[in-house]
């Protein structure tokens, strides 16, 4: 116990004081990305790991929340930073209404649904032009010159984020929504509301995912559908990072977002430049085949498997000991 | 007024009539059995109680109010319990913490419901497994848990679903010490089984059913000496 | 009217094709209740190979059939065998591993062709391409008829097989309760690898005849996923009969609202019919059949 909280504190420590050590912007700007896709594994983990509701359309709300800031910023000539706290609230109307015409399909057919609803709204914005400037995306002017003001906007709203669920989790909701994953039949017989819980673990993924791509429409001045409410980028990423990082654990979708914003990066960047330039290109099928080894082996994360990869690692080392 | 009627009770599945106009009615605080042979429509009968199947015709009525198309966990509040005949344990969750879930039903505050919790743990001899995860659990154990979680739900009639199949000697004892002691504490109690040695001795009243229909009703002694219930379990000589 | 009857006849041709991707897909479904997101991508690699046979051999893209089927065929055993059937063992928390593994192979497969053919738009030309007969005042595309009647050749033959020869039969056996098949002696193992294979097959086939009315590239495979899931779902998930009602709908409600609405939604109506579909009818139409007899 006291081990655990030493290590969080040392943690939150060296986030604090990262960006004013590392000076450079291209670390600060990985972090930042990092970050926001802590709020969003998180928030998908809590829908899909701790309720068992696996989304395979988290970019609906990411998209819906940075649409909101953006259009708040275009066509209300309102501060896109409104727009952020706006985004977590309209996420979660879209939400409701996402929870309506999916929570009645089981298993892999909520996936489904979800996934075909991601791609619906990815049509609207793109076809909607009058609302949201179609394919040519929502562009504004950054509030800040220098990176430190939106990494700290971002680490809080990590903090926030994690908090949260972690407070819920230890809570009545946390116990319903853990009950209606095991057994939903047995759920409703102890008089769980499951319909309503399901909603309200929804509504709470929903609500920070949507914060979640506000924030980045304001750090990153321009979004389009594509990005926004791309089905790889946004929603599958959101599924990578919490199952790489560890299904129904608090931390599990934070360690998962460093590492796939790692990898992935390491990737674009050509192993930071030290490779050869095609492999940049290779980046997508990177993506592709870490989904691949990622669920043969690693299914339940590296905070789930640890012991799992403790054991492998260990095995493989030349033995030192005489 | 008896604690739970049901009146004319239809449930058909397409052109199949699982339940066919079964009538009974439990009085609070007896222990009332519900037998039949396999498929004869005695699982399909809690389903409807607690709304798990919606009911084609009839109604089912508790403290004198219809529940018909209450939904299932509204029944549960109202008082109303159930076990599972395949048991369905929360599996990666402790037995302490499938417990504490179900309480949450009477309180809003975790501290007070892992009270209730270990209370009922104990009332149920569970209380030595309470760490370990409810998958890891012997069949005796689980269908134990399974009782445990309706009772942490307080309710006023539990609907036992053959909670002594599989179980052996030693365990089908416990199970009837366990049932007993429910009764004593106030909780009515109705119960499907199929081992003739638990119903018989613990019965007050029993109704019998086969392919869905009523064939017999009355104490043991009575429905055990029915043609009818002899004919359905062991055929006609 | 004649537009309405051109418009029916187009949706009709082109349904028929699609049935082939959707049986295909249900059959997979149905069997192994797997959801399979790389189904276009499967589809897209035998595009490929179909224009690489055109492109370089001149062969024609009905008889690259003779090729693409085999490929995709053991392509599909592989991708079952090594990367789909070890996940039914693996003990996590989240079931839907197996719709993931799909998204990977998917994106895995696209990037591979990507890399070689580039994003480039390919095509494949036919010396029959624009040719159209007349019946009054209807024309009937040369290339969409040739297609038609080679999507209907093979599908006689799929029920026939399914129908009549013990692998046919083991499949549907499997289908139903995997594991009453199995203690009957049925390899089910065999099985699922097989009719991933077939599925995949099946979809080749499509690919191939769709590829003269198609541009291609690597990611064309998203959209005729969706196709095929609109298609099972309004046939009724796992039933190959069904996903035939479900194609030619398809066909048609594209056809329809390519020309009364207007070729930019052409890709929504998919994505509606998907999502009433799956709300309203989540039985498709088995579903329907059951909400009438009750």
């Amino acid at each position: 116990m006291m081990k655990k909280n030493l290590t969080l504190i040392i943690l939150g420590i060296v986030c604090l004081v990262f960006p004013l050590v590392v000076r450079s912007d291209y670390y600060q700007h990985l972090a930042i990305i990092a970050f926001i896709w802590v709020v969003v594994g998180s928030s998908w983990n809590l829908l899909a790991g701790y309720t068992g509701q696996v989304s395979f359309g988290h970019a609906i709300f990411f998209g819906i929340g940075a649409y909101t800031a953006g259009i708040f910023a275009t066509k209300l000539g309102i501060s896109a930073w409104w727009g952020m706290m706006f985004g977590g609230i309209v996420a979660m109307l879209i939400g409701l209404f996402v929870g309506w015409v999916c929570f009645r399909l089981r298993g892999p057919y909520f996936a489904l649904g979800t996934l075909a609803g991601g791609e619906v709204f990815r049509l609207i914005a793109t076809n909607w032009e009058s609302l949201t400037d179609g394919m040519v995306g929502i562009l504004i002017i950054q509030s800040f010159r220098s990176k430190l003001p939106y990494y700290y906007i971002a680490l809080l709203l990590a903090f926030a984020c994690v908090y949260a669920i972690h407070l819920i989790m230890k809570s009545k909701w946390g116990y319903y929504f853990v009950s209606i994953r095991e057994n939903q039949d047995a759920a409703e017989s102890l008089g769980i509301n499951t319909l309503l819980y399901k909603n309200v673990s929804l509504l709470v993924s929903s609500f920070f995912t949507g914060m979640a791509g506000a924030f980045y429409m304001n750090y990153m001045a321009f979004i389009d559908p594509e990005v926004v409410f791309s089905l790889h980028y946004i929603s599958i990423m959101a599924i990578l990072v919490g199952i790489v990082g560890g299904v129904g654990t608090i931390m599990g979708p934070a360690v998962g977002a460093f590492i796939m914003v790692g990898v992935q990066e390491t990737f674009r960047s050509s192993f930071f430049g030290l490779a050869p330039g095609w492999i940049s290109q290779g980046h997508a099928m990177a993506f592709g085949l870490l989904v691949v080894f990622v669920i043969m082996f690693l299914a339940n994360g590296v905070v789930g498997d640890w012991s799992k990869i403790k054991r492998y690692v260990f095995r493989i080392k030349p033995s030192s000991v005489s | 007024m008896a604690l739970l009627e049901i009146k004319n009770l239809v449930k058909a599945f397409g052109g199949l009539k699982a339940v066919n106009d079964v009538t009974f009615h439990v009085d609070e605080g007896e222990i009332f059995g519900l037998i039949g042979p396999n498929g004869s429509g005695k699982t399909t009968t809690f389903n409807c109680i607690n709304n798990y199947y919606p009911i084609t015709s009839g109604d089912v009525v508790f403290k004198g109010k219809s529940i018909k198309g209450l939904k299932t966990h509204k029944v549960c509040h109202l008082g109303i319990g159930r076990t599972f005949q395949v048991v369905k344990p929360l599996a990666r969750m402790t037995v302490l913490e499938n417990v504490t879930a179900s309480a949450f039903c009477r309180v809003n505050a975790i501290g007070e419901a892992q009270e209730e919790a270990l209370k009922v743990l104990e009332f149920t001899n569970l209380i030595g497994e309470k760490d370990k995860l409810a998958k890891s659990l012997p069949i005796g154990g689980r269908k134990r848990l399974e009782i445990a979680r309706a009772l942490a739900t307080k309710p006023e009639l539990i609907l036992l679903d053959e909670t002594a199949a599989g179980l052996n000697p030693g365990e089908l004892d416990e199970a009837i010490d366990l049932i007993k002691k429910m009764r004593d504490s106030g909780i009515t109690i109705l119960i499907i089984e199929h081992i003739m040695k638990v119903i018989m001795t613990i019965s007050d009243r029993i109704h019998a059913i086969n392919f869905g229909q009523t064939i017999a009703s009355g104490t043991p002694e009575e429905v055990a000496n029915n043609p009818a219930v002899i004919e359905a379990y062991l055929g006609v000589e | 009217m004649d537009v309405l009857i051109q418009t029916l006849v187009a949706g009709v041709l082109i349904g028929g094709i699609y049935c082939l991707i959707g049986i295909g897909m249900s059959l997979i479904m149905g069997v192994m209740g797997i959801i399979n997101l790389a189904h276009g991508q499967l589809m897209m690699v035998a595009m490929y190979i179909t224009f690489v046979l055109s492109s370089y051999m001149h062969v024609d893209p009905y008889f690259s059939l003779i090729v693409a089927m085999p490929a995709l065929f053991l392509l599909g055993c592989f991708l079952q065998k090594y990367l789909l059937n070890p996940l039914m063992k693996v003990d996590s928390i989240l079931p839907e591993n197996q719709v993931l593994m799909t998204v990977g192979i998917g994106m895995v497969i696209a990037e591979i062709c990507r890399f070689i053919f580039t994003s480039d738009y390919k095509t494949v030309k036919t010396s029959y391409g624009g040719e159209a007969f007349f019946i009054g005042n209807i024309s009937f595309n040369v290339p969409m008829c040739i297609a038609f009647i080679f999507a209907v050749v093979i599908t006689l033959i799929l029920f026939w097989f399914l129908a009549k020869t013990d692998t046919g039969r083991s499949i549907r056996a499997t289908a139903q309760d995997k594991e009453a098949a199995t203690l009957m002696g049925v390899n089910s193992t065999r099985i699922t690898i097989i009719t991933f294979g077939l599925g995949s097959a099946l979809v080749a086939s499509a690919g191939s005849l769709l590829i003269p009315i198609f541009y291609l590239f690597p990611d064309i495979g998203g959209p005729f996923t969706l196709k095929a899931f609109v298609i099972c779902i309004l046939g009724g998930l796992g039933s190959t009969a069904g996903a035939i009602f479900g194609g030619l709908t398809l066909g048609l409600a594209e056809s329809l609202g390519a020309t009364y609405i207007g070729m930019g939604y052409k890709e929504m109506v998919g994505f509606v019919i998907f999502i009433i579909a799956l709300v309203f009818l989540p039985g498709g139409l088995v579903g329907i059949k059951r909400l009438i007899k009750s």
